[in-house]
């Protein structure tokens, strides 16, 4: 019988208590256990940001956090950022610039070029390919992501 | 991939993470997960039982005091690389914060969890080393304050006891005559350092009046370079002088008795001829003569 440890975890609004394995990864408990899989899991090392949601406030790479680690927290995924159907200025700044191809890292984009704009609301081209640098797209080059999140920012809200 | 099956035990406090420690031999820290949850799912690392330290809210935050920054062990780099105080009193710590990793990765890294991991290519590790910085470590029978310098002891390993852990970093704040940069060759997935060279230089004018240069990266544990240091000292900084001082770092790196690392993405001789030209430029950023 592997050990199970109580959590309740905040996700996009909705609390959800489950009992999980303490090895059990952030990515995971989203994907399986709450059936969210907008996230998704690219190189499995914390280096391409697929995974990327946030918690308490700030992107985490789930793929390098325990589930355990977000008892307590408040976590958004892909699936919380639009409200009633509506899209975010940058969910709609994407599809307006085709800032993706296969479509695999996008929720990560979108989820990390949320909090650049939140951080610096006029941000460079420059800033924003700083602000990248923990995002791999192996498909656009990046220049419709970076024309998407300027076009986002210019849009005046971040999302 | 799975890390191998663990008992998971939060502590609330220093107290009851010294007490774990001593009760469960074998046992690791959790803080921010970036060193540890990686080594685990590598089954690099198989413990049995892991104490998350994460909720221990006074391990966490950034204060100045005198000419002393003390920095709670669970602070992010991300919080370090924000903070209006650090950059006041040592922009050094504030740009290193911000060279580490990615925005995701400095948003839960740890500067206490960086350190007591220890990894080689770690840039704290190097330039809090060439900054005099301190750590202040807890265990059983009280707080002991390591330098940084002597912390590491080797690749991943450290001198803290099994059932020490690092409650505050202190590093100095810079003097309106010092100036310090890191410069480092970054791995580029992944942004550690193949090699990295810090440096403070004291001026009086022109003139260096002190020096203290560390390399990392391309030794297990960051290396001093005292000739280096002894080279700059008195002398007036130009590129000519800043070249002749870094080409003594092979002495220094030899005297450490370190060997230097090779790898698939740089090898052992490649480092070795690289770790000046860091520190040269890391100088050269000090006093001006190149720009980031």
């Amino acid at each position: 019988m592997p050990n199970k440890v109580p959590i309740t975890v905040t996700v996009n609004g909705r609390s959800h208590s489950a009992e999980v394995e303490p090895r059990t990864l952030l990515v995971h408990f989203l994907r399986e256990t709450l059936n969210l899989t907008g996230t998704k899991i690219g190189c499995d090392t914390s280096q391409c940001g697929a995974c990327v949601v946030k918690m308490n406030g700030v992107t985490v790479k789930s793929c390098t956090a325990f589930a355990v680690q977000a008892d307590g927290a408040e976590v958004t995924t892909i699936e919380g950022l639009a409200e009633n159907g509506n899209l975010t200025a940058v969910q709609e700044a994407f599809w307006n610039n085709h800032g993706l191809q296969c479509g695999y890292c996008t929720a990560g984009m979108i989820m990390t070029v949320t909090e650049i704009i939140e951080r610096n609301p006029n941000p460079s081209a420059e800033e924003v390919r700083a602000g990248l640098e923990g995002n791999m797209c192996r498909c656009t080059g990046y220049n419709n992501i970076v024309r998407a999140a300027l076009a986002a920012a210019a849009a005046g809200q971040g999302g | 991939m799975f890390a191998a099956d663990f008992e998971y035990r939060k502590a609330g406090s220093i107290a009851e993470a010294v007490q774990l420690l001593s009760d469960n031999p074998g046992a690791k820290l959790l803080a921010g997960g970036h060193s540890l949850i990686p080594l685990m799912r590598f089954r690099l690392a198989r413990p049995e039982v892991v104490i998350d330290i994460g909720g221990i809210a006074n391990l966490r935050g950034i204060n100045v005091s005198g000419d002393t920054i003390n920095i709670g062990a669970l602070t992010t780099h991300a919080e370090i690389a924000a903070s209006a105080d650090v950059q006041r009193s040592n922009g050094l710590l504030a740009e290193a914060a911000g060279g580490i990793g990615d925005p995701a990765v400095r948003n839960r890294g740890t500067i206490g969890g960086n350190l007591a991991h220890a990894d080689p290519a770690s840039d704290w590790a190097t330039v809090l080393t060439a900054l005099g910085a301190t750590v202040s470590a807890q265990g059983p029978s009280g707080a002991r304050t390591i330098a940084v310098s002597d912390l590491i002891e080797d690749a991943f390993a450290t001198v803290l006891a099994e059932n020490e852990l690092i409650t505050t970093v202190s590093v100095p704040v810079l003097a309106a005559n010092q100036r310090a940069e890191y410069a480092k060759m970054a791995h580029p997935a992944s942004f550690y350092a193949v090699v990295g060279g810090a440096v403070v230089v004291t001026m009086d004018g022109n003139r260096c009046t002190a020096a203290s240069v560390a390399v990392g990266g391309l030794t297990p544990r960051p290396v001093k370079a005292p000739s280096v240091e002894q080279a700059l000292s008195g002398t007036t900084l130009t590129a000519d002088s800043i070249g002749d001082a870094t080409a003594r770092l092979g002495e220094d790196i030899t005297a450490a008795g370190v060997d230097i690392i090779g790898d698939v993405y740089a090898s052992a001789e490649f480092r070795a001829g690289v770790a000046p030209v860091e520190v040269k430029h890391a100088l050269m950023h000090a006093i001006g003569l190149a720009h980031h």
